[in-house]
């Protein structure tokens, strides 16, 4: 890492930003996310060149145009597949994939579970803000039941996506949830997900104040977050809590909610394991309605990450086993092939 | 008993069975020993859609024609002078087909009460027994006995394995009566089955009783012979379309130093060229077969992006959901191969028959104005340099290339007097890889004199930049919404694909005068059919020439003017009138139609006749 840093020319968060006008309403959470990617992105120790940031259809897809690094502002969904093609061939790039609820869980939802299985070495930001901004207001896969929208007057009657659930049922070798009002914590998540070597999934929370105000309010906000959230570390225990006298234990398969000193001791908790494939899914299915009484906290932070060989590594390596079986391919001796006749 | 042997010039076999008979492996064997004598060829391998459709059905019977001679030919032949029926139903299917005193060769096993039943033959008819082929010569085998015969030592085969190999007793049969070696198909069959030694050998045992059976049976006076045929010299295999297609692509990417990528979709009639891929890895080719059509190209238009040749294949159905990416690569002006082997539409339709009617989608199915080039094959050797031009194009002009061929030109096979690498003109390519002297920034659609602006891949230190599907400024790049520059973008957008018109060959014309009274423009597969119509016309007097496009998109320069030359312009096609609204709308000629939509090609005796309508008004 020291040899890296000092052949690369110290950038700072200025850097990475362009000429362009940022046109995200003013108040938009994407203003948060965007400062944290420039600030993580010269610490990464990436050159510049190497960085692309390929986006598809959204109010976040414009993210691109505002970082001065290689980036793509594609079409509705497809960023991960763009990101695909791109990593497969080139795999010493850094990519990440700047999406929004409906590019990569509607009209791309079919690339993103194939991206996460295929295990290419990317960063997936998913901007979560739980509607349709750019299309001006409509419910999204992720909005909740009953929402009234433009497109709901009488109320949704879709049942949400578990953004996380869903990564995990294809597989994601690492998987995060992060919130825009948390610059701290999404910056380390950032580059959590950098340096997972593997399809990074991560999931933030970002408040679209036009059209879905307030939709996280309760896990960023000061008066509630610290009793509604989460927030994991690897080898602690669940705690939580305007007091941390809050922690989950497991009874059995089920997590239950404990007061510290009154029905549980430290002693008694789940302790967190990013490496647990089985626990990982309770914490991921900790993700009740905060409006229901006895919900569950919401967990922030990394839920789950594996080691599991890359596609591009796989098919590079494929290539290269394949050059010293036959040899480099020769095109004469293709294309003359084994039957051939001579006319004279 | 004396033998005769017999020459001839030009010979239609067609070989008819069930899908699951292996029709298509003994037409493949039967074209490759054929190639090898050199003989000049063409074939029409004709399946159903269904794996293996209901058994002694009539939609279950899969065809394979191949036409050989000693002469040049250019088309499949119209009607066959042997057809091997292997069962009642393959005989149904394609007795029209078969010429007036006809040989038609028989497994009888394939003519009992079930197999009549299921051809719809009425109750108590066979076609055997009742005269009906009395204007044919008729040779009855019974192909499934004999074949179990054989293999009587082969206890550990069972009977369904047995009879699995019944296609190898008439091949054999047949490489008897045209004077053939066993030897090609033999090593054939040894890479296929050498590790599975008794199905080898059982397979090379039953190939050599059919072969056996025409020597010793003293019904068979006859033997026949081809001779080679009288093509330029050089040195010549036998390719499919699918395959040379495939090579071209390889081709390309060695010549243009650019890793291919080829990111697609499973879809019948191009498959073949993902599994031929796939099989080079050692020419440093990556092939992804994608979660769908459009991941398929949106891969590669990221694999392009970074500097690979991106390419997608794919058939109507996978072009339609391919639009929108399409549109990108030409916002994002970055190379890109679109290849679409044509079936029968619209929808599923068709998809083991051949049709051209994806011209028009390939022409202006994209929403936005949206050019790209339209570079198109007309027959399966031709594919390779096709698609190496359109690779060529692609690449120098920074631009998505639509590349047609349909399933006729895919699935058939002829001789091929391949090239050597190093006649192949190199593909040079630029890469951007600094600032000017005297440029501060970079700006990504700065253009050249083709009105072709840079590629500069990522990891290239200094060029930063974005690019998307909005609307760009022009030089700069960035987005803009202004009204004089979107019309100016989209002029210059059209300029640069017509300027390729000054890139490419003047289009020539394949038989006949340079004026006259019929012009028969022609596009793709009809290639065959076009150009023996022609010569027969010609033979005989008439005033009649042809034309093949390769270059749809732009047009050769001196289209026009050919054109302009005849009287009328006449031109076939396997739709409903493709190309002919185009010439009509550029040229404002009054050219003709001639449209077959029956997912199969136009045969040369049809064209014939049209043709000849335009001489006697």
């Amino acid at each position: 890492m020291s040899e890296v840093n000092s052949v690369l020319p110290t950038l700072t968060a200025k850097d990475f930003s362009t000429d362009q006008e940022v046109r995200w309403c003013p108040g938009c959470g994407d203003y948060s996310i965007l400062a944290q990617v420039q600030k993580v992105m010269p610490t990464i120790g990436v050159p510049k060149e190497n960085i692309v940031i390929i986006s598809g259809i959204g109010c976040s897809s414009r993210f691109p145009y505002y970082m001065n690094t290689y980036g793509m502002h594609s079409i509705h969904g497809r960023a991960t597949a763009i990101a695909s093609g791109l990593k497969a061939t080139r795999p010493e790039l850094s990519v990440w994939i700047v999406t929004g609820d409906g590019d990569s869980l509607s009209i791309g939802g079919n690339h993103t579970i194939h991206l996460l299985r295929r295990n290419f070495d990317v960063n997936v930001l998913l901007f979560n803000n739980q509607i349709y901004g750019l299309t001006k207001g409509q419910y999204s896969p992720t909005s909740e039941e009953n929402k009234i929208t433009k497109s709901t007057p009488l109320g949704s009657i879709d049942h949400p996506f578990n953004p996380l659930a869903l990564a995990m049922g294809a597989d994601a070798s690492f998987i995060a949830r992060s919130m825009d009002r948390d610059p701290k914590h999404l910056q380390q998540m950032l580059t959590r997900s950098h340096q997972h070597k593997g399809a990074s999934f991560l999931e933030i929370y970002q408040n679209c104040n036009i059209f879905n105000d307030g939709a996280f309010e309760i896990f960023t906000e000061k008066g509630s977050k610290l009793n509604e959230t989460l927030f994991l570390e690897q080898g602690k225990p669940l705690i939580f809590g305007a007091n941390q006298n809050k922690g989950i234990k497991l009874d059995g398969l089920k997590p239950v909610v404990v007061e510290l000193g009154e029905n549980a001791s430290t002693d008694d908790l789940w302790i967190h394991d990013e490496r647990d494939f089985y626990k990982a899914q309770i914490l991921i299915r900790m993700f009740d309605d905060p409006r229901i009484e006895g919900h569950f906290p919401r967990p922030f932070g990394v839920f789950y990450e594996a080691d599991r060989a890359c596609y591009e590594d796989a098919l590079n390596m494929q290539i290269e086993e394949a050059v010293a079986k036959k040899g480099s391919g020769n095109l004469d001796k293709l294309l003359r092939g084994s039957e051939v006749w001579e006319i004279a | 008993m004396e033998r005769k042997e017999a020459l001839l010039q030009d010979v239609v076999i067609k070989f008819a069975g069930d899908s699951g008979d292996g029709m298509q492996l003994t037409g493949l064997q039967f074209t490759n020993n054929t190639a090898l004598l050199g003989i000049d060829l063409a074939t029409f391998p004709d399946f159903p859609a269904e794996i293996r459709a209901p058994q002694g059905t009539l939609p279950g019977v899969s065809g394979y024609q191949i036409r050989f001679s000693s002469d040049r030919v250019y088309t499949p032949g119209d009607l066959c002078d042997v057809l091997v029926a292997m069962n009642a139903a393959a005989l149904k299917a394609n007795l029209k087909s078969l010429k007036p005193a006809g040989k038609i060769i028989v497994n009888i096993d394939g003519f009992d009460a079930k197999n009549l039943r299921l051809a719809n033959y009425a109750d108590g008819v066979n076609p055997l027994e009742d005269g009906s082929l009395d204007s044919y010569e008729v040779i009855k085998i019974d192909v499934t006995k004999m074949t179990r015969e054989s293999l009587k030592e082969f206890t550990d085969l069972g009977m369904k394995e047995k009879d699995r190999a019944k296609n190898m007793f008439v091949l054999g049969f047949l490489y008897w009566m045209y004077n053939r070696s066993l030897d090609n198909t033999i090593t054939f069959l040894t890479e296929k089955f050498g590790k599975k030694e008794t199905i080898l050998q059982s397979n090379i045992k039953v190939l050599q009783a059919g072969f056996n059976y025409g020597d010793t049976t003293e019904t068979f006076t006859t033997r026949y012979r081809v001779e080679k045929a009288k093509l330029p010299p050089g040195s010549y295999r036998s390719i499919m379309g699918n395959q040379s297609l495939a090579y071209g692509l390889i081709a390309a990417s060695e010549k243009s130093g650019l890793p291919l990528f080829l990111g697609t979709y499973p879809i019948t009639p191009a498959s073949d060229i993902l599994h031929e891929l796939s099989k080079h890895k050692n020419f440093g080719i990556r092939t992804f077969q994608a979660e769908d059509e459009i991941a398929g190209i949106t891969s590669a238009i990221g694999a392009a992006y970074g500097g690979s040749l991106g390419v997608t294949t794919t058939s109507g159905p996978g072009m339609a959901l391919k639009g929108e990416a399409m549109g990108l690569a030409v916002m994002l002006e970055i190379p890109l191969l679109i290849v679409d082997i044509q079936r029968g539409g619209p929808s599923t339709g068709l998809p083991t028959k051949t049709e051209q009617s994806d011209l028009l989608q390939a022409y202006y199915g994209r929403n936005g104005e949206c050019p790209m080039p339209v570079i198109s094959a007309s027959t399966p050797s031709d594919c390779f340099s096709a698609v190496y031009e359109a690779v060529r194009i692609a690449v120098q002009h920074m631009t998505p290339v639509i590349f047609l061929s349909d399933g006729y030109i895919a699935n058939g096979a002829e001789p091929w007097k391949f090239p050597q690498s190093s006649d192949l003109a190199p593909i040079e390519v630029k890469f951007k890889t600094e600032l000017g002297f005297d440029e501060e920034k970079f700006m990504p659609y700065l253009r050249d004199e083709k009105l072709v602006r840079p590629w500069a891949v990522p990891g290239t230190p200094g060029l930063e930049h974005r690019i998307g599907g909005i609307e760009k400024q022009n030089i700069t790049g960035n987005v803009s919404y202004d009204p004089e520059n979107h019309q100016l973008m989209v002029k210059i957008r059209q300029e640069k694909v017509d300027k390729i018109a000054d890139y490419i060959p003047e289009q020539k014309l394949d038989s006949g005068a340079e004026k006259g009274k019929v012009l028969v423009l022609g596009w793709g597969s009809t290639y065959g059919a076009i150009k023996s119509a022609a010569m027969e016309l010609q033979e005989e007097g008439y005033a009649v020439s042809h034309a093949h496009l390769r270059y749809i998109r732009p047009f050769p320069k001196n289209l026009g003017d050919i054109l302009r030359n005849f009287d009328h312009v006449l031109i076939p096609e396997i739709n409903n009138g493709q190309l002919v609204k185009i010439i009509r709308d550029q040229y404002l000629i009054d050219a003709k139609g001639y449209n077959k939509i029956m997912g199969i090609p136009i045969t040369k005796t049809e064209l014939v006749t049209e043709i000849k309508k335009y001489f006697t008004e």
